[in-house]
């Protein structure tokens, strides 16, 4: 039944361009798709690993700029003298680089700053995401800085029964996202059930006892970073492609800021709850705007919602509707005894 | 010079943090409210400077405590995920909230210091630096007076070892708490309105001057007042020797890069004597 029902709701979303005119509100869902598979990368740290990063819009942002300079090729001075040349590429390896490159800072952080804990690698990581941005501001020659990489290619890829094929269109992007959320979906709950995935909730449960057990929780915290960043990455590269543009501006604090809103409304540590969480902070922005009134009250009511949220469902939309469920099941049952 | 006011803004969020364990995101908007309050008051309503500094820094303390009552009373206790995350709500609030009343534009305040620098020696340094800098000493000193030679400040620093046993003694942790975070509060609105008026006011100038605060707090420690006294001067003198000798544009890196170097070397930070390993 579940299974009928999870095949209906897919199948529902992928069919959505094809009779849905709106070309503003399907560009509205492809950017909610892409923030989704970032939340999706996150929920895998935050949910899972219990690490709040604050940092992971530098994974995104790394992303889409490896990505978009790998398809526009770029040169660069290492020193003085050598020149590090790289002629334009097709954008599936810019994606790939895209996850290469995520990854490795993924690696790289998580030896790093995993030597803390809690409130400490909650500010390394927000520091990161800063000088990622100071950098892709200041190292202009690689990045042009504020002037912005433009006229990245979209997405070309041999389909089958299609041949050589250019995303320029709407719907195509929409699927395209749609694909790649539907996959990191899956990545990240054969991840969590498997033996890595229960090593990181036993640690996130009870560090001590999980390292007495003889987990490696370094290794296994440094594991969940590196997929998560390049799942992040991944996302950071669907967005490059598709809006065509990027700037330092995708290191924004605010994104991560809503990747977290979304991780946390939606329920961290359960599989549905990005979905959920970035379905509604997704949408939530473009209905306020459509009432709206200016944008600052749009934030403010952001904000002000983020803090209703914690305080009345601190655990997350998704185990809220949970425990509903199950109690309704409970009452139901106990009538059906009672009644005959 | 700007040494003072970093301190002042790490040993805000040090005290917030040691003492109430959450992480506080306002602050940076509390930065921002001060400056603009000197606005308000020295631009519009035409008061005088000294007295609507002191008017700036006891708003910035009536609003610290307003946040503390309004959002964090009934949190106390939960964990610090929670908070972090209702401190982000209320910092993107109210930073818009700034923006709305204020607009987007940057604002520049008068300050009634003249205009010629004092030179001393081969030195020349503008006066409202110089009283900028004497204040922040006179505010740093009057804080640890307030934390080692008053009854409330016993309480803070009893409740900052010992939250449960403190209380047992008799402390009461509400007041505490509302008294350290306006206290914190009051600090970053007092570096703001100093600052203010030597740069200008504009809506996401809390924004930079939080993360300096972050790292000026792990530099020393976190929870440690001494650590962010010395991590404050400590960072704008590497900002300052990193802009002479690297690049400007890599200014407000530095800070972070110093972070990364001490966490590789001392994780610890420079001063803080609890274990923060997990």
């Amino acid at each position: 039944m579940r299974k009928i029902l999870t095949a209906l709701w897919v199948l529902f979303l992928f069919s959505l361009p094809l009779w849905m005119g709106n070309q503003y509100l399907l560009h509205v869902l492809i950017v909610t798709g892409i923030f989704i598979v970032a939340a999706i990368s996150l929920n895998l740290l935050l949910g899972y690993a219990g690490q709040l990063s604050l940092g992971h819009v530098a994974f995104f942002g790394i992303g889409a700029y490896a990505s978009a300079l790998v398809s526009l090729g770029f040169s660069v001075h290492l020193t003085p003298a050598t020149v590090l040349n790289i002629e334009p590429k097709p954008v599936w390896c810019g994606i790939l680089a895209a996850v290469l490159a995520s990854g490795i800072c993924g690696w790289f952080i998580g030896r790093l700053s995993f030597k803390v804990r809690g409130a400490y690698f909650v500010i390394v990581s927000i520091g990161f995401a800063e000088v990622a941005r100071l950098v892709a501001v200041n190292w202009v020659e690689l990045t042009q800085g504020p002037m912005a990489l433009n006229n990245i290619p979209p997405l070309t890829l041999w389909l089958p029964g299609l041949g050589e094929h250019i995303f320029w269109k709407k719907p195509e992007n929409y699927w395209l996202v749609l694909s790649s959320a539907v996959v990191s979906y899956v990545i990240v709950r054969r991840l969590v059930r498997s033996r890595a995935g229960r090593a990181m909730i036993a640690l996130r449960e009870n560090e001590p006892l999980a390292t007495s057990v003889g987990i490696d929780v370094t290794r296994y915290l440094v594991l969940a970073t590196v997929v998560s960043a390049a799942m992040a990455g991944v996302a950071g590269a669907l967005y490059a492609h598709y809006i065509r543009i990027v700037d330092p501006d995708v290191f924004l604090f605010i994104y991560t800021v809503t990747m977290v809103i979304m991780v946390v409304t939606g329920g961290k540590g359960t599989l549905a709850g990005p979905v959920v969480g970035g379905l509604i902070f997704g949408l939530l922005p473009e209905s306020l705007r459509a009432l709206a009134i200016k944008p600052e009250v749009q934030w403010i009511v952001y904000g002000v919602l983020m803090v209703l949220v914690v305080y009345f469902l601190p655990e997350g939309i998704v185990p809220a509707v949970q425990q509903w469920w199950q109690r309704r099941k409970g009452a139901v049952a106990r009538i059906a005894k009672v009644a005959p | 010079m700007l040494g003072g006011t970093y301190a002042l803004l790490g040993i805000g969020l040090t005290l917030i943090f040691g003492i109430m364990r959450v992480v506080n995101f306002t602050h940076g908007e509390l930065y921002a409210f001060g400056a603009y309050m000197m606005y308000m008051l020295v631009m519009i309503t035409g008061a005088n400077f000294f007295v609507a500094l002191v008017l700036a820094v006891a708003l910035g303390v009536a609003l610290g405590a307003a946040l503390e009552f309004v959002l964090l009373r009934k949190l106390r206790g939960a964990d610090i995920d929670t908070t972090m995350l209702v401190m982000i709500g209320a910092w993107i609030a109210l930073q818009n909230a700034e923006q709305l009343v204020w607009s987007g534009v940057a604002r520049s305040i008068d300050s009634p210091f003249p205009s010629a620098p004092l030179v001393i020696g081969a030195v020349s340094v503008a006066w409202g630096r110089v009283f900028v800098f004497f204040v922040t000493l006179v505010l740093i000193a009057a804080t640890y007076a307030l934390i080692n030679h008053t009854r409330l400040g016993k309480a803070m620093r009893a409740t900052f070892q010992d939250r449960d046993t403190a209380a047992l003694m008799g402390v009461q942790i509400g007041t505490v708490h509302t008294a350290t975070f306006a206290l914190g509060s009051g600090l970053a609105a007092a570096a703001g309105a100093l600052l203010g008026p030597v740069f200008v006011a504009y809506p996401t100038m809390g924004d930079l001057a939080a993360t300096k605060a972050f790292a000026i707090v792990i530099l020393g420690g976190l929870g440690s007042i001494a650590g962010a006294t010395a991590g404050g001067f400590i960072l704008a003198l590497a900002e300052e020797l990193g802009a002479g000798y690297i690049s400007s544009g890599y200014r407000d890196a530095v800070g972070f890069l110093l972070i990364i170097v001490i966490l590789i070397f001392k994780p610890t930070g420079l001063f803080a004597r609890k274990e923060r390993i997990g």
